[in-house]
């Protein structure tokens, strides 16, 4: 067994124990990612010279007896969230070079344990897009298969785990953008609920909706990254100040009187004939360890997608009005002012679907378009959360696949940005209604392609999602299972 | 059509964005099928239905006006593509 293959917790108990140094570990990781990131394109940025001045400080600190739960762990972070000194560049040309002065507060918390911070993770630009084929540094790939994606838009933080070139890292979640990219590389993906991990620091795509989360290779990993990260922020007012319960007591190992529900509109004919396949012997699994399963129904799931990319693109559009060319990021000018000067910078800075969100969004709030579009949307909103909160009322989670399909080829969706949307359906109404989802690996399609396993809880019940994940990871290996690089 | 050219060009306008007319022939058949797309949302019936503007309940966040420790002018400024004199220098304003 190789140190790149550890666990989260493994390596805390080894490192606290001083049977590894996090110099040791560290310089694993870099090996790793010197022999393999060049051909996978899943860091935008390196620091292997910082990295390995973060775990002599770690170390210093487990010496002295000090360790936190992470301390000395080698960590990744997608390229969304603001990091001091490191550059961040959103996946974008146009904040190429931008370096920001401050970390957010998830990365704050990191920091403070004396992580190890490897680099920064390829991704869709400013998390817009179901593949990493939106990054404007070239598309991240599958460590399984290196012609499919990687899913997106955290398609660096789930290829990361895949391939062994970080211990854990974290992504963001609009759509479905930590648990798709989970699923087609066979990583753990958590979206905790709206308001449980501050977004204080994480570059603002559609704010009714991001979340920061974990990635990981166990659920008891998810629950020991979550645990550091979750809680209030005064710097974040959407953040919710409520009690942060201990995740990892939360874990075990049966599921006697858990009520687990399907929702009928998840088991639908354009399914995968191999994705229903695994996830019907995932939810075997859970019945054989005693959970009870529940057939439900959520009726207003047909309308998500059209429901998302009204109210994302429309949060997008006004969001990213930032990118002026004033503070921050790359600037193009004209002959003419200042108006010149936006509409050439923005034209020349973003890609080609960060401008079709722009566009939607803008065309959403417009006059005489506001109520038929963007009000509307919310309203359907309204109905998509209440579909939850009724169901929640009968059961304790639920259990549905993550996506339609396997991870599909590079440029095979390129030419449809609808068929694109189309693959969130399962993940989307997760982040409308607020609540939590955990994807987990459940098995693979022909060709060795992961496939997972989503489990949605009830608004802050990460606890019990945390639980039922553990109990079918003790039962089943799939999690264990690596693609040979 | 739910959306022609020239309200592309309006919409590109609005938004700042300088597009050429290679992207503004495919946005327009593309954000096409997309409102077409939406429209099925008119399926249903919202009368009387609250928007949600925000999936979590949370109240107004108020705190003490106080002063608190920010960035500061230097680290501010550091991004900046043009700077002068502690201030983002940009083109003219008024033409």
């Amino acid at each position: 067994m190789s140190l790149t293959d550890l666990t989260l917790s493994e390596l805390h108990d080894k490192l606290r124990t001083k049977e590894l140094s996090s110099v040791e570990v560290t310089r694993a990781y870099l090996e790793r990612i010197a022999a393999h990131n060049a051909a996978l394109n899943i860091y935008l940025t390196e620091r292997p010279v910082e990295a390995l001045r973060d775990a002599e400080a770690a170390d210093r600190r487990i010496a002295a007896g000090e360790a936190a739960p992470l301390t000395g762990i080698p960590l990744a972070l997608k390229d969304l969230l603001v990091t001091e000194g490191i550059r961040t560049t959103c996946g974008s040309k146009l904040l190429e070079n931008f370096i920001p002065p401050y970390n957010g507060t998830a990365v704050h918390k990191l920091r403070d344990s004396s992580a190890v911070l490897l680099g920064k993770l390829n991704m869709d630009e400013f998390g817009m897009g179901s593949s990493n084929e939106n990054s404007a540094f070239g598309p991240c790939r599958n460590p399984w298969d290196r012609e499919r994606v990687a899913g997106g838009s955290s398609g660096g933080s789930a290829a990361c785990i895949a391939a062994r070139l970080a211990a854990a890292s974290l992504g963001t979640d609009t759509g479905g953008s930590i648990r798709q990219p989970a699923s087609h590389c066979g990583a753990v993906g958590l979206k905790p609920t709206y308001g449980r991990v501050s977004r204080y620091g994480v570059v603002a795509y559609a704010s009714s909706l991001d979340q920061v989360g974990p990635v990981t290779r166990t659920v008891e990993d998810s629950a020991l990254l979550l645990q550091t990260i979750a809680g209030y922020d005064r710097a974040d007012s959407t953040s919710i100040d409520c009690p942060v319960p201990d995740y990892r007591a939360a874990l075990r190992n049966d599921l006697k009187g858990v009520r687990v529900g399907l929702p009928k509109e998840y088991f639908i004919d354009g399914l995968d004939p191999e994705v229903q396949r695994t996830v019907a012997s995932a939810i075997d699994v859970l019945r054989d360890l005693g959970a009870e399963i529940v057939h439900v129904s959520l009726p207003h799931t047909d309308y998500a997608v059209a429901c998302y990319y009204l109210i994302a693109t429309a949060e997008a559009s006004s969001n990213l009005a930032r990118y002026d060319g004033v503070r921050y990021g790359r600037r193009v000018t004209g002959e003419g002012g200042l108006i010149e000067m936006y509409n050439r910078t923005r034209g020349a800075g973003f890609g080609d679907e960060v401008k079709r969100r722009i566009m939607l969004g803008t065309y959403a709030l417009s006059s005489g378009y506001y109520d038929a579009y963007y009000l509307k949307a919310q309203k359907v909103r309204t109905l998509i959360r209440q579909d939850f909160l009724d169901v929640f009322a009968q059961v304790d989670v639920l259990a549905t696949p993550v996506a339609p399909t396997p991870a599909f080829r590079l440029g095979e969706k390129g030419a449809d940005p609808l068929q694109m949307y189309l693959s969130d359906i399962f993940t989307i109404p997760v982040n409308l209604a607020g609540t939590c989802g955990l994807s987990l690996p459940c098995g693979f399609a022909a060709g060795k392609l992961p496939i997972g396993l989503q489990l949605i809880g009830k608004p802050f019940g990460e606890d019990a999602l945390l639980g039922v994940g553990h109990a079918y990871q003790q039962a089943t290996d799939w999690h264990k299972q690596q693609a040979e690089l | 059509m739910k959306i022609s050219r020239e309200q592309v060009v309006q919409v590109a306008k609005l938004a700042r964005l300088e597009l050429d007319n290679d992207e503004l022939d495919a946005l327009t058949g593309q954000m096409d099928a997309i409102l077409a797309y939406v429209d099925k949302l008119n399926e249903l019936d919202t009368d009387g239905i609250i928007p949600t503007s925000h999936a979590v309940p949370v109240e107004n966040a108020f705190r003490p006006d106080a002063p608190v420790p920010s960035l500061g002018t230097e680290k501010a400024l550091s991004n900046a593509p043009a700077a002068a004199d502690g201030c983002f220098k940009v083109p003219k304003v008024i033409e």
